[in-house]
């Protein structure tokens, strides 16, 4: 009981540390609170199993009275990345960047430098766009190339007792309650969802992916 | 200098008639709409791959180079920042020796965090962690948290220090959808 005790103590400095905070929400200084924070990146196979579907989360804990105004910014580019040879540097991406209340998707389509610095694959024969779904609207979804695409406000996906988390870092809980309370329940995020041909994604069965939010 | 000066704003003047003129081409010549601008150079602001990774494992000075460090060379510059950070977390990592239900120590373990990619099937079960399958992708139902938890403080069998491996947060607090684009209607 004693090192159990011990134990937390240091995982609380540690915590001050490392500022916990959840899946990728308000993560770093620099990105905290903008249009380019990535809240959560997922990638699963689709409904047609012959697909992959990748969702990137931006702008987290929105309440719904200001999900409404919430908007995609223009000059912030979504892009997943995918290593199909396993060096974990991309060999394709997919960009997704908002115009004028449509989101515009770019690939899968080889990055023109791989790295931290890209510019829009406006070449990419891979193309979709989607206008993107208003507040309060049933979700509009669009199709090309055997791909399907959304944009616009979802309830956020991620759920943990972050509350908790938080007071046994603190040192003010000794574990987690019975039934927990997920600190993300009620609130919005905006997401970007593609789907496409898992046959357009290359590699031998196991791809390394991540997202990236860059911005102008 | 006064002549250089009636040169310089003689050439602005021409430079912007120019501009002017060659818009005016563009517009009688190319009545097609050319679509949007999707001109410039684009820099990494953000990144992910598995969740909470940042946020739990790199120290609070390196968060914002953590985002924009390309995943091929996070291993070299992170691995031993995120055992550490291990071993100060979680008594399950206290002893030598002491590893998680994978099987790996502090320094595998860390070593495999630091560089944050999610890697996905494209041959069969997606699933972060459904008993069987180990990081194969991350679907929206995955219950994250409580499977970095039980690898971070669970020890070699889950067992160890049971009040901080289940957050019992296990489902989202709406449905999600079986279909495009599954995500669940915001609140």
């Amino acid at each position: 009981m004693k090192k159990s005790m011990k134990f937390l103590a240091v995982a609380a400095l540690a915590a001050v540390g490392f500022g916990i905070i959840a899946a990728d929400h308000i993560d770093a200084p620099a990105v905290q609170g903008t249009t380019a924070d990535i809240t959560d990146y997922y990638a699963f196979q689709g409904e047609n199993t012959s697909n992959l579907v990748f969702v990137a989360n931006v702008q987290g804990l929105l309440s719904p009275s200001a999900t409404g105004s919430a908007s995609f910014d223009e000059n912030v580019m979504v892009e997943f990345n995918i290593d199909n040879t396993g060096d974990n540097v991309e060999d394709l991406v997919i960009q997704a960047i908002p115009r004028d209340g449509k989101m515009y998707f770019f690939g899968p389509v080889a990055p023109g430098t791989p790295g931290a610095t890209s510019m829009v694959q406006e070449n990419a024969t891979n193309t979709v766009s989607v206008d993107i779904t208003p507040y309060g609207s049933n979700a509009i979804t669009a199709s090309n190339n055997g791909m399907m695409a959304f944009a616009g406000p979802r309830d956020d996906p991620f759920f943990f007792d972050f509350g908790k988390f938080t007071d046994i870092l603190a040192g003010n809980a000794t574990g987690f309650d019975a039934n927990g309370t997920d600190t993300f329940a009620g609130s919005n995020v905006m997401s970007v969802v593609i789907e496409v041909p898992k046959s357009s994604l290359g590699g031998s069965g196991t791809l390394n992916t991540w997202v990236e939010a860059k911005k102008k | 200098m006064k002549k250089l000066i009636r040169n310089i704003l003689g050439l602005a003047l021409l430079a912007t008639m120019g501009l002017t003129s060659c818009d005016k081409d563009d517009n009688m010549m190319n009545p097609v709409d050319n679509g949007p601008d999707f001109s410039g150079t684009y820099m990494t602001a953000d990144q992910m791959g598995r969740p909470a990774i940042n946020t739990v494992f790199v120290p609070s000075g390196m968060k914002d180079n953590f985002n924009v460090t390309p995943p091929s060379q996070m291993g070299a510059m992170y691995a031993s920042a995120f055992a550490d950070g291990l071993r100060a977390l979680s008594p399950a990592y206290a002893n030598p020796g002491d590893a998680n239900a994978l099987g790996l120590d502090a320094d595998t373990f860390g070593s495999v965090l630091a560089t944050d990619i999610l890697t996905v099937s494209t041959t069969g079960t997606t699933t972060f962690y459904d008993g069987t399958n180990v990081l194969t992708g991350r679907n929206l139902a995955d219950d994250v948290i409580t499977v970095e938890l039980l690898l971070i403080f669970g020890g070699e069998d889950f067992s160890e220090n049971p009040g901080l491996t289940d957050d019992n947060v296990n489902a989202n607090d709406k449905a999600f959808d079986t279909s495009f684009p599954y995500l669940a209607s915001p609140w």
